[in-house]
């Protein structure tokens, strides 16, 4: 017992959730820019597994990194982009066609692996890229801090910068405003001239791209290589941490480590003699239980909002 | 009248959406096989080659009704509850359980396992909808959830609880012979769930569509304010028509197991459940039409599999056919224009008839 509480409280434990979290913060953005659009996308696990699979194929074939970043990028969003013609110009059921995206993701990317390298299980014979490792100069040095935040895949530093551009994105900029209002109320937004599904469509667009770079952490950082489902409940995971969040950048930053860290704690206790299987099961039964306090905090705005329209003396 | 134009469009969507979806399918064999003529045959024909094989169909049939049934009842109140996944694969670990750990007479040792998987699977059902309607979380996350929770939990029941060190492989010990469910015919794998099966549909159609209940149900998902003003409570059902649905997949999980294995062998989710969702979106949620969604997607299952074994295309192909109809059979503006033109063009002529 004591190792564990030496394990937990280590610097070595920190930089784990920071090393387990970053797809669940790009996940979380991601969802947190496509619901301030109003719409309800489920299918940022296709996402994330096309532009895993995207980058590994983009990067092996051409061992250019950067050749690498575009293929995943584009093939996040891609199916973000397929998402928004049936959602918004079809008027598909958005629930049920995100499910259909998942499938589509699942068994699309073991197909186009299967295709391309004979193995269904992984493409660990390709050989793609990785990104670098960062280390920071003066914070590596620095006892403790540098052995937290220093040393890590160049994504983790860009998944934390992300938090800010999207809240920048959101709260400081004109489409960030035009994002908001299209959530909140679409003819509202379209009797000033606010073009409500291209406003939509961007949305859904920027959440593909960060989206893809959580897909591109798993193959190209987290693991050298692409395996089939890798993302395994990392899209809803994240979209569980912006409900949590309540929609907010840092709050969901917040969530999304929170739920990293019960992802690293059952590293940890992989030690004692618990069965894997209640270590496994333990970030998602933590965010169900975290989901259960999304309802209960919405409620409470509810009624906030509530209350302050009773004393302005307005009907409700 | 206009109702007819509605139901013959909604059909003529799904036509479309499948037709589109297996000449994807083709393109995508024409493109990556090496033999793309013999592939494609193997796919769309070779189910109907041998017995054997026609039996493997209506085998896959079995599952796949139950968890259509019980998804059309959960989705037709409007809760995107996918749970039927979890609800299936421990539904079938708690149908294992029984089998191996208890000694019961024949007839009543299956019925007994049959019981626990369904019993389990309503719990399961039910989590989503209890959540949503205490903490206002979302099903469709929380079920999601629940799934993993579902595979975690079921894989720790076979690999502490029952497993058979002997097997060589992460599986059961052996099911004893009075707990197995008889085989039907020779040759196939076809078992008596079939009528298990047959029933419940029944059942649900009389059920979802004909009784008080799934009248509620239905009303409730068509829109729920409107439901909750006229006097349905609205908790109620949605609980009702969460815990039916996932008690039918933890069923269907059970009789899975029992007809066509001799011990739990899963390594992670089978899919079953969502293959029911794809079947229930395909039936419009009407039980009458799940035996013939259940067979084409036990058709294009089984010829994918036979293409898998025979050829270089791989079986996931299936998962890209499934996607397109989905997202077809959900577009609700497909086609959206045409139908327009059949109102408007309705609607002329009937005016000049009531002018003459």
């Amino acid at each position: 017992m004591e190792n564990i509480i030496a394990n937990i409280l280590s610097p070595q434990f920190i930089y784990t959730i920071l090393r387990v979290s970053t797809p669940l913060v790009f996940a979380g953005m991601a969802a947190l820019v496509v619901r301030k659009s109003g719409i309800m996308c489920i299918a940022f696990e296709a996402m994330m597994l096309f532009s895993a699979l995207g980058g590994v194929i983009g990067s092996a074939y051409t061992q250019n990194l950067y050749v690498g970043i575009v293929a995943g990028i584009l093939s996040g969003i891609l199916i973000a982009v397929i998402f928004a013609y049936f959602v918004l110009v079809l008027k598909s059921h958005p629930v049920l066609t995100g499910l259909a995206l998942n499938i589509l993701g699942s068994g699309g990317t073991v197909f186009a692996m299967f295709v391309l390298t004979g193995n269904k299980g992984t493409t660990s014979s390709l050989r793609s890229l990785r990104f670098p490792i960062v280390n920071i100069p003066i914070i590596e040095d620095i006892p403790l801090i540098g052995q937290i935040f220093s040393g890590h895949n160049i994504l983790t530093y860009i998944s934390l910068l992300t938090v800010l551009a999207v809240y920048i994105l959101i709260y400081k900029t004109t489409l960030g405003l035009r994002i908001r209002s299209v959530g909140e109320n679409p003819h509202a937004a379209e009797s000033v001239g606010i073009k409500v599904v291209r406003t939509k469509v961007i949305a859904l667009i920027i959440g593909g791209l960060i989206a893809s770079f959580g897909g591109m952490y798993m193959s190209m950082g987290y693991l050298p290589f692409f395996t089939r489902d890798m993302v395994s409940g990392r899209g809803f995971i994240g979209i569980a941490a912006q409900n949590l969040g309540g929609g907010i950048p840092i709050y969901t930053l917040i969530a999304a480590l929170f739920f990293g860290s019960a992802d690293a704690i059952s590293n940890v206790f992989q030690t004692l003699r618990i069965p894997a299987e209640f270590m496994q099961m333990l970030p998602y039964v933590v965010t169900i239980i975290g989901l259960m306090f999304v309802g209960t905090t919405n409620k409470d705005s509810k009624e906030k909002v509530k209350k302050i329209k009773e004393i302005k003396g307005e009907s409700i | 009248m206009m109702n007819n134009l509605d139901k013959r469009f909604k059909l003529i969507r799904i036509s479309v959406a499948i037709s589109s979806a297996l000449i994807l399918a083709l393109l995508i064999i024409l493109l990556t096989s090496s033999n793309p003529f013999q592939t494609m045959y193997d796919f769309l024909i070779g189910p109907l080659t041998t017995a054997r094989r026609m039996g493997n169909v209506i085998e896959l049939m079995i599952p796949l009704l139950f968890t259509g049934v019980g998804v059309s009842i959960m989705f037709s109140a409007g809760q995107v509850n996918l749970s039927s996944e979890g609800a299936f694969f421990l539904g079938g670990v708690a149908a294992a359980y029984v089998a191996v750990s208890f000694l019961l007479p024949l007839g009543i040792h299956p019925l007994a396992a049959i019981a626990a998987g369904g019993a389990v699977g309503a719990i399961v059902g039910v989590i989503p909808a209890l959540l949503y309607l205490k903490f206002n979380a979302l099903p469709v996350v929380s079920s999601l959830m629940i799934n993993y929770v579902c595979m975690f939990l079921g894989l720790y029941v076979i690999n502490y609880l029952i497993i058979d060190p002997q097997a060589g492989y992460l599986a059961s010990l052996e099911y004893p012979k009075s707990s197995l469910l008889p085989r039907l015919f020779p040759v196939t794998r076809i078992h008596f769930g079939l009528f298990i099966a047959i029933l419940v549909l029944v059942l649900g159609y009389l059920f979802l569509m004909k009784s008080k209940w799934g009248y509620s149900i239905r009303m409730i998902g068509k829109n729920a304010n409107f439901a909750k003003y006229s006097g349905i409570r609205v908790a109620y059902y949605i609980l009702l028509s969460q815990l039916l649905g996932g008690a039918i997949a933890g069923m269907g999980g059970a009789i899975e197991q029992l007809g066509i294995y001799n011990r739990f062998q899963y390594q992670r989710l089978s899919g079953h459940g969502f293959d029911g969702i794809l079947v229930a979106i395909l039936a419009g949620y009407n039980p009458k039409l799940i035996p013939l969604a259940t067979f084409f997607l036990a058709y294009i299952r089984t010829g994918a599999d036979i293409m898998s074994r025979t050829s270089d295309v791989p079986i996931e192909l299936i998962f890209i056919i499934q996607a397109v109809i989905i997202v077809f059979v959900a577009a609700e503006r497909f086609l959206e224009g045409w139908k327009h033109k059949a109102i408007v063009k309705r609607s002329k002529e009937a005016l000049v008839t009531e002018e003459v």
